[in-house]
């Protein structure tokens, strides 16, 4: 199947109620709040950040309460919640669109390397010296946010160094911080 | 072969750049513009100018734009590459460290299936993750991932490796499995290159080669070794190897530079780079 007739297959799909936004649906994600005045503020400033977000109602499954939601492209996760974060909303749940039964991840790999330690969250890896608790590498991850991130961090003392949620953007980006939270528990300043 | 190599650069301000890539040191030049070789493309187009070098080969083109993560300059990327696809007549593309983006993905995919001789398409990094996200992974002949991305091909469910369900994750001896299981779901690529303890070459008939020798594991942690690997073998690609034979050497060729360099995890992937050529005329004659 070439590639136009796979998106037009898709297209049909969708058209039939299997789908409920073609090819882009694993790209996107809901925010679950509390009231529907959090809802309401949150998309303004969503919209003011130049985030591309939509207000929906939420699936059967996760309705608590509030009977709406904000879709979201999942890749900003990081920006979102920051831009909320800046005027203190807190949405209750954000979850992926695709399969609304994920998680994020939550399992944590722990590397000993002799005078080095590495932790590995999903895609992404932190690895401090033990002798002075520096970062010494990033690696792993492929949003363009980890390049960036890698270069703010690397030289840095894991308990001066900024959390990757401040600068990055991405879910690349979350799970560094995932990872970086993580190795402070495993190293205690 | 002419071979086309696209990317991002950490630099917001950093324009829109197609060159030809010349390495001077630690330093790449593509047209007026200096990049420093650290973790990401830089890493990933030192790697293949040095390959290039070795292998007799005119280097890369490189198509690049700065990128820290907002997605604007990936987006402009994605416009001008569609909107002058036509002068593109390289043999053989490398997408590389890239705002994943569906719509945009489907429209470059679009061009390329209109094209009589199709080039051969190598994805790694966050173009591999859109290429699994838009359904098409089976439009590309080679994936790079490594052990967690791996999981997330393997993920029917997972729109990006942040939302890998645990079980998948547990254990890096279980990548055969995780590959037969990406196979089953056609969320590979027709060839995969696992990158880890042991790298693995693959495809739907199951595992080609599995290469363990030499270990280094300091490698692991440090940032950038498998973008120095996607492009060793997309040097070996452009230089005609079969995709399953380029992934080979190139693993082969990846692992030797580690062990001549011997780096502690606090090295930087700069400091691994100079020992490249030496690994690959070392693996080539076998």
């Amino acid at each position: 199947m070439n590639v136009l007739t796979k998106i037009i297959s898709m297209f049909r799909e969708s058209d039939q109620g299997l789908s409920l936004d073609s090819g882009n649906l694993s790209g996107r994600g809901i925010l679950i709040f509390h009231h529907t005045s959090e809802v309401i503020r949150a998309e303004t400033l969503l919209k003011e950040a130049g985030l591309d977000v939509k207000v929906k109602g939420p699936p059967p499954e996760v309705r608590s309460g509030c009977d709406l939601a904000i879709e979201f492209p999942l890749l900003l996760e990081l920006k979102v919640l920051r831009v909320l974060s800046k005027s203190k909303i807190r949405p209750l749940q954000v979850l992926p669109l695709q399969d609304l039964l994920l998680e994020p991840v939550s399992l944590f790999q722990v590397k000993n390397f002799g005078d080095y330690l590495m932790v590995r969250a999903a895609n992404m890896k932190i690895t401090v010296s033990k002798k002075d608790a520096r970062i010494v590498n990033v690696s792993g991850g492929g949003c363009p946010d980890v390049p960036f991130l890698a270069d703010q961090l690397v030289g840095k003392g894991l308990h001066e160094a900024p959390e990757p949620r401040t600068l990055g953007h991405t879910l690349c980006g979350y799970a560094l911080q995932l990872a970086f939270e993580e190795l402070r528990r495993q190293c205690p300043g | 072969m002419s071979w086309l190599i696209i990317g991002t650069v950490p630099y917001e301000s950093f324009p829109l750049v197609l060159s030809q890539c010349r390495l001077a040191g630690n330093q790449l030049h593509l047209n007026n513009e200096t990049v420093s070789v650290s973790r990401g493309t830089p890493a990933l187009l030192a790697a293949a100018c040095l390959g290039a070098e070795v292998l007799g080969l005119q280097p890369p083109t490189a198509m690049l734009v700065g990128d820290t993560g907002r997605g604007e300059g990936s987006v402009r990327l994605y416009r001008h590459l569609v909107e002058t696809f036509s002068e593109r007549s390289e043999k053989v593309l490398v997408f590389h460290y890239l705002q994943p983006d569906v719509d945009w993905h489907n429209r470059i995919l679009l061009k390329l299936d209109d094209l009589s001789n199709r080039p051969i398409l190598v994805a790694d990094a966050g173009y591999m993750y859109v290429a699994k996200m838009s359904g098409f992974s089976l439009s590309y002949d080679l994936f790079t991932p490594d052990v967690g991305e791996m999981a997330f091909l393997a993920d029917e469910s997972a729109p990006h490796p942040f939302y890998t369900r645990g079980f998948l994750l547990r254990n890096e001896d279980d990548i055969p499995e995780l590959v037969k299981r990406a196979y089953e779901n056609e969320n590979s690529s027709l060839h995969l290159l696992v990158k880890g303890r042991n790298d693995y070459v693959a495809s739907s008939a199951g595992i080609l080669h599995t290469i363990s020798e030499p270990c280094v594991p300091a490698m692991e942690p440090i940032g950038g070794t498998g973008d120095t690997l996607t492009g060793i073998v997309a040097a070996l690609i452009a230089a005609g190897k079969s995709v399953p034979d380029a992934a080979l050497v190139g693993a082969r060729v990846n692992r030797l530079m580690g062990l001549l360099a011997n780096p502690t995890p606090a090295f930087s992937v700069a400091q691994l780079l100079p020992a490249l050529p030496k690994a690959l005329e070392t693996v080539l004659p076998s």
